[in-house]
């Protein structure tokens, strides 16, 4: 890394300037955030201080930079060089090596994961929003990583799948395996309302104006009082059957059934297997259209958009049919939402849901279904594990993402494997090539 | 030339905006020739090839293909009717491999004669079959543009419109790509429509050529003839023959 850093040099007086600069930003930043905080308190709001801890974190930040520049930066004036190029691609030939074995491994440890000794119902209850979110970021991959369309509102069609499940349930008494594909198909209907007049704007016009759908949709929801019950939500909304035997205590039910102890975690690991079975479905669905005319057709879309239509696509219907299927998916991790909670509410479909799928299928590299896998579990593992920290979770949730853009512009799986080969693939890393229209 | 023509285009008219670009163009293609637009940047040389594929879509006038009137199709009609393009600044896709790229060349094409194409294809620019399974986007210039001709091929035209295909690329290689069109139209019968700023590349090779400023056609004759002309060598190949 060049730049970042100051100049190299241990200049004291620089240095000096340096740290006066750093202490005025950090007190800048926890002075404010940190120092001051508002408490309820009976007769209204009181200010609390804290000003030591302030001090603390500020000095932290000084010490820190001061130590830096006495060892790292100090060295800087020698060497450079932050991997050598050989090293480098001996990485990337290994982490192609790694690849080829890591899906299986992940689906294996999934398969195996509700049964491990050491998985209890915290961990269970985790791993199903990881694969929620996995399901989400696959679904969304297609809209953003395949056809290259910037949707910032992809939790609308989540809201909608949710939705649709927790209203046909309340209105029409229809189960959630009826529910399942309905909930798709009025996501996926959606999907193509929206995208009708919409899909004629690209890049940063589609992103605004799909942002505003999605602010639309959670609007309508929180202002329907009467049908949707607005900031009330829906509760009451039914668990899923075992094929229709009910995850209850009693005769006829799944327990007595299969001749097994009632215990409320045969629910939870069957919710897990259900949400893995959905996640794994859209990215079979996913890795086969990859391979078939469509597919092609929406990479090449994302790649350039006028060469398509000088091949005679039609890019209309290509766009449709991406914001569709990635609606379809969203829609269908609505309604698994939907039956898991219990209860929904226009909270749970606010734009930084849109944000964090976004960010994790940008965070994986656009296109890749591997990468989703692995910042689903960075940013929700991550979130879960500075849950004690919650004040700063998002300081450091932003300072990673900022490290791991300047590292890998392109995500962290930043290949994109031929959907078509003669006799073997080759990947090719992504910054090799020139960067396509639809980014 | 009594036989209709396989492009017609009459009298058409193209606005930017407020801005024309083209004043009321008229010319042919028959079948079997190549015909050169030649002019200047900016001359309107890539809006008209962009206007027979309605996009931008003439304002005025007609532009008849194969008997069709084509003037207010879509886009990706137009380019389902024979007709391919292989456009100004190659535009390939770059993240997709060679194969990739020919294959979706064929995207709207009928599968059967699949095979045959590539073989076709990798026969003319054999490079192309070498580098198969490499990405669009690290392939050479000329490579590029080979491959965005052959792209093109895939979709078994019979009049093959190409926008500028010497942009950007060395002599040597621009010679190579204009063998390959000459070849196109002798073995096969290939109809070429070629809009071109390389003039004396361009006229050599085409059976008839135009020279187009400020959106008018201004001269028109066959290759040879334009060549020979006092007004096109100061215009547009002073500095001599390359």
């Amino acid at each position: 890394m060049s730049s970042g850093g100051p100049a190299p040099g241990t200049d004291l007086a620089q240095i000096f300037k340096d740290l006066v600069v750093t202490f005025l930003l950090a007190a800048a930043i926890f002075g404010t955030t940190i120092a001051f905080k508002t408490e309820t308190a009976i007769g209204g709001l009181t200010l609390e201080t804290h000003y030591g801890l302030a001090a603390a974190v500020v000095g932290v930040v000084v010490v820190g930079r001061f130590i830096l520049w006495m060892t790292v930066w100090r060295k800087r004036t020698v060497a450079v060089s932050v991997v050598p190029g050989g090293l480098k691609q001996a990485i990337v030939g290994k982490l192609g090596f790694l690849g080829k074995y890591f899906g299986p491994t992940m689906l294996l440890f999934a398969l195996v994961f509700p049964f491990l000794p050491f998985t209890d119902r915290y961990l269970l209850d985790l791993g199903i929003l990881i694969l929620t979110y996995i399901m989400l970021g696959w679904g969304l991959n297609i809209v953003v990583g395949l056809a290259g369309l910037l949707d910032l509102g992809y939790v609308a069609f989540y809201a909608i799948g949710a939705y649709s499940y927790a209203l046909l349930a309340q209105y029409f008494g229809l189960s959630f395996w009826i529910c399942l594909p309905l909930a798709g198909i009025l996501a996926a209907f959606w999907g193509i309302i929206l995208g009708f007049p919409v899909l004629r704007l690209r890049g940063d016009y589609l992103a605004i104006v799909t942002l505003a759908f999605g602010e639309i949709i959670r609007v309508v929801l929180l202002n329907w009082y009467q049908f949707t019950g607005g900031p009330d939500g829906i509760s009451g909304i039914p668990r899923p059957t075992f094929f229709g035997l009910p995850f209850k205590r009693g005769e006829g039910n799944f327990a007595d059934f299969f001749g097994l102890d009632y215990s409320s975690m045969h629910r939870i690991i069957f919710l897990y297997f259900l949400i893995l079975l959905l996640a794994l479905v859209t990215n079979f669905v996913t890795n086969r259209l990859r391979r078939l005319p469509l597919g092609r057709a929406w990479e090449a879309l994302r790649e350039d958009e006028i060469a398509c239509r000088s091949i005679g696509l039609n890019t209309t219907l290509v766009k449709l049919s991406a914001f569709a299927t990635g609606a379809m998916f969203a829609g269908f991790a609505g309604s698994f939402f939907a039956t898991r909670q219990g209860f929904i509410s226009p909270e749970s479909f606010t734009f930084i849901e849109s944000a964090l799928i976004l960010a994790i299928v940008v965070l994986g590299g656009m296109g890749s279904q591997v990468g989703v896998v692995i910042a689903s579990i960075a940013m929700i593992g991550g979130f879960e594990i500075f849950r004690e920290a919650e004040q700063f979770r998002m300081l450091i949730f932003g300072l990673a993402m900022v490290v791991i853009m300047v590292w890998r512009p392109r995500g962290l799986i930043s290949t994109r494997e031929p959907s078509i080969f003669l006799v073997r693939k080759k990947s090719v890393s992504a910054d090799m090539v020139a960067q396509g229209e639809g980014h | 030339m009594s036989k209709q023509p396989l492009l017609q285009i009459e009298n058409v008219e193209t606005f930017y905006g407020k801005i024309q670009a083209l004043r009321g163009i008229t010319m042919d293609v028959h079948e079997g020739e190549i015909v050169t637009l030649i002019g200047a940047n900016g001359a309107g040389k890539s809006t008209l090839m962009m206007t027979v594929c309605g996009n931008p879509r003439a304002a005025s006038g007609r532009i008849v293909y194969d008997g069709t009137d084509i003037t207010n199709m879509p886009t990706h009609e137009i380019m389902r009717m024979d007709i391919a393009q292989s456009p100004e600044g190659r535009r390939i896709f770059p993240r997709m491999t060679v194969y990739e790229n020919l294959l979706m060349g064929a995207a709207v094409t009928d599968p059967q004669y699949l095979e045959e194409d590539f073989e076709k294809v990798f026969d003319l620019f054999p490079r192309l079959k070498d580098r198969r399974d490499q990405r669009g986007g690290t392939l050479s210039g000329g490579e590029q543009q080979m491959l965005a001709i052959g792209r093109a091929l895939m979709a078994r035209p019979k009049l093959l419109l190409l926008d500028e295909p010497s942009l950007g690329l060395a002599p040597l290689v621009v010679k190579q790509i204009f063998e390959v069109i000459k070849e196109l139209n002798q073995r096969e019968g290939l109809t070429v429509f070629l809009v071109e700023q390389n003039a004396y590349h361009a006229l050599k090779l085409a059976d008839r050529g135009h020279v187009i400023v400020n959106g008018v056609i201004t001269m028109s004759g066959t290759g040879k003839e334009l060549l020979a002309r006092e007004e096109v060598r100061a215009a547009y190949l002073e500095g001599g023959a390359h």
